[in-house]
């Protein structure tokens, strides 16, 4: 049995690779809505705090919990943020001559 | 159950890589946006599906919130306050990573591997410091905390200090499973987090942002590990190498290694190699009519912005002077640095904000060779990214640095505000060519000026 942490590791290297050669053919005009999706994308970490937001042997407001509900809030803040200025920007860049 | 989240879990994250992928040109990137937003749509469904016993009314009412500030910023940002915005969104990624780890370790009843306890310790410690560090850059760019770099004697020995002590906690925790010897390395990383973003200036900032994004993104890809989750590690690594691409776009267009940004200290070696003058120098200066009237009776005109045309705002007038130079005949395009604006792409953005076409738009490796064959560069709000001296002066603190060869041009125009030197402090000797002609005053008030005259 292979340890979880190896295939999680083989999962990160060959990410690496893939966002490297991904984000080395992004048009240099598209630089700033490149980084602000990024920032959507790291919104990913709402998973990470989901998961804590569980009735603990049968407490719902836990230490836990309350921590991972916060750590909801500001990644949520990241998504819709995120997502947001990105479609607002690259409708800028789609706007036609009058 | 676990096969099928599985999946969810993959489609989420091919659908991330999708996203970045359409920013390859401007018309697929809106597809991809969307691409990007139903991979998060799918990446959250599965995880409530997955969960065990979930606090529903503590979940939906954090998503909630946070939407409602996420829309509402992305709504009311102005496009010259990007760069603040996202330091802001980095430092946001990096709390939350530190608080996933912290109730990870508060989490009663489970037990955490060996291997799961580095992993939270490494997730920890780069959430803290994206989150105290990019606090200090977002100061820094909205000018809350001035841009100017803080160096003390000792700064890099307080560091790798702080940097041991951290190191030394986090064994503490790993071998004893102390609670209080997590959250001191937590504390220490906070610390560090911001004795390391102080030596670096006003300047040097694109740099920052952009390895702050790869941070965010590292510090996502950590907590990935210790849940054992790929959505949270493919996505965390595609950021992460993202930002540290972005970082080595910008440090190259100006010049700089990394290792020198890190270290900080731009602007203190370059006054003493600034002022090599040789004997009086003469510069011509003109009126908006006169430049106006070049400009008419040209071909090609070339304009090079500079962050100062944001600043003083004239972006929208200057579109509507290049759009009344089209219509009588003039090819206009724009020639963007890499560091025309105060983040990687910036000045892009100002400019499509304005309606500038986007093919009108290119970039330094684009367009550099047609300047020898152009009748007019108007340079405006920009000093150091045409500078000669970058390629020929080899005492010049920025000999080396890409620029931009308005010089080359048939005639040059400058739009500045006095003939003060530039961010760097340094002389500009494009200022006293025979074929310069300056034009003092604000940018938008010149280019108002500009706009009546060819309007006349």
């Amino acid at each position: 049995m292979v340890d979880p942490f190896i295939s999680s590791f083989t999962i990160f290297v060959l990410a690496v690779f893939v966002g490297y050669h991904v984000v080395w053919n992004v048009t240099p005009a598209l630089h700033t809505p490149l980084m602000a999706v990024t920032n959507a994308i790291s919104g990913i970490i709402i998973v990470g705090a989901m998961l804590q937001v569980v009735d603990i042997n049968g407490s719902q407001l836990t230490l836990t919990s309350v921590l991972g509900a916060i750590g909801i809030f500001l990644a949520s803040i990241n998504i819709f943020g995120g997502f947001m200025v990105t479609q607002r920007m690259l409708d800028m860049f789609k706007k036609k001559k009058k | 159950m676990e096969n099928i989240s599985a999946i969810l879990y993959l489609v989420a994250a091919v659908l991330f890589i999708l996203a970045l992928k359409g920013l390859s040109s401007p018309t697929s990137a809106i597809q991809g946006n969307r691409y990007g937003m139903l991979g998060m749509l799918i990446a959250v469904a599965t995880t409530f599906l997955v969960m065990d016993k979930p606090v529903l009314a503590l979940i939906a009412g954090a998503i909630v919130a946070g939407a409602a500030i996420g829309a509402w910023k992305a709504k009311t940002v102005e496009m010259t306050g990007m760069p603040e915005l996202v330091a802001a969104m980095h430092s946001l990624v990096g709390l939350s990573a530190v608080l996933i780890a912290v109730a990870a370790i508060f989490h009663s009843g489970v037990e955490h591997t060996g291997v799961q306890k580095v992993e939270l310790f490494i997730g920890a410690f780069i959430g803290a410091i994206t989150f105290t560090a990019s606090v200090v850059a977002y100061g820094k760019l909205s000018g809350k905390f001035g841009a100017k770099a803080v160096n003390f004697g000792g700064q890099h020995l307080l560091n790798l200090v702080l940097a041991l002590a951290m190191v030394g906690f986090g064994a503490a925790y790993f071998f004893t499973d102390s609670h209080a010897a997590f959250l001191m390395m937590v504390a220490i990383a906070l610390v560090l987090g911001v004795t390391l973003i102080i030596p670096i200036g006003g300047a040097d900032m694109p740099v920052v942002v952009s390895m702050l994004n790869s941070y965010s993104g590292w510090a996502a890809a950590g907590i990935g590990f210790t849940l054992n989750n790929p959505v949270l590690i493919i996505a965390g690594a595609c950021v992460g190498s993202s930002g540290a691409i972005l970082s080595y776009i910008m440090c190259k267009a100006m010049n700089r290694s990394i290792v020198s940004v890190l270290l900080g200290g731009f602007g203190a070696e370059v006054a003493a190699g600034a002022s090599a003058a040789s004997g009086p120098k003469n510069h011509k200066s003109g009126s908006a009519d006169d430049a106006a009237f070049l400009m008419g009776n040209a071909d090609s005109v070339i304009i090079v912005p500079g962050y100062g045309l944001a600043v003083s705002r004239a972006q929208h007038a200057l579109q509507e002077f290049a759009e009344l130079l089209h219509e009588q005949g003039v090819n206009v395009r724009y020639a963007i640095h890499p560091v025309a604006g105060r983040m990687p792409g910036h000045m892009n953005v100002l400019l499509a904000e304005a309606e500038v076409p986007y093919e009108q738009v290119q970039e330094m490796e684009e367009i550099n060779s047609d300047f020898a064959n152009t009748d007019v560069v108007l340079v405006i709000g920009a000093n150091d990214v045409v500078n000669p001296a970058a390629q020929k002066d080899k005492a010049s603190p920025i000999y080396g640095m890409p620029i931009l060869e308005a010089h080359k041009a048939r005639t040059v125009i400058v739009v500045k505000r006095s003939m003060n030197a530039g961010y760097a402090g340094l002389d500009n000797e494009l200022f006293y060519l025979d074929k310069t002609m300056m034009v003092f005053g604000d940018a938008k008030k010149v280019v108002e000026d500009l706009v009546k005259a060819v309007n006349h």
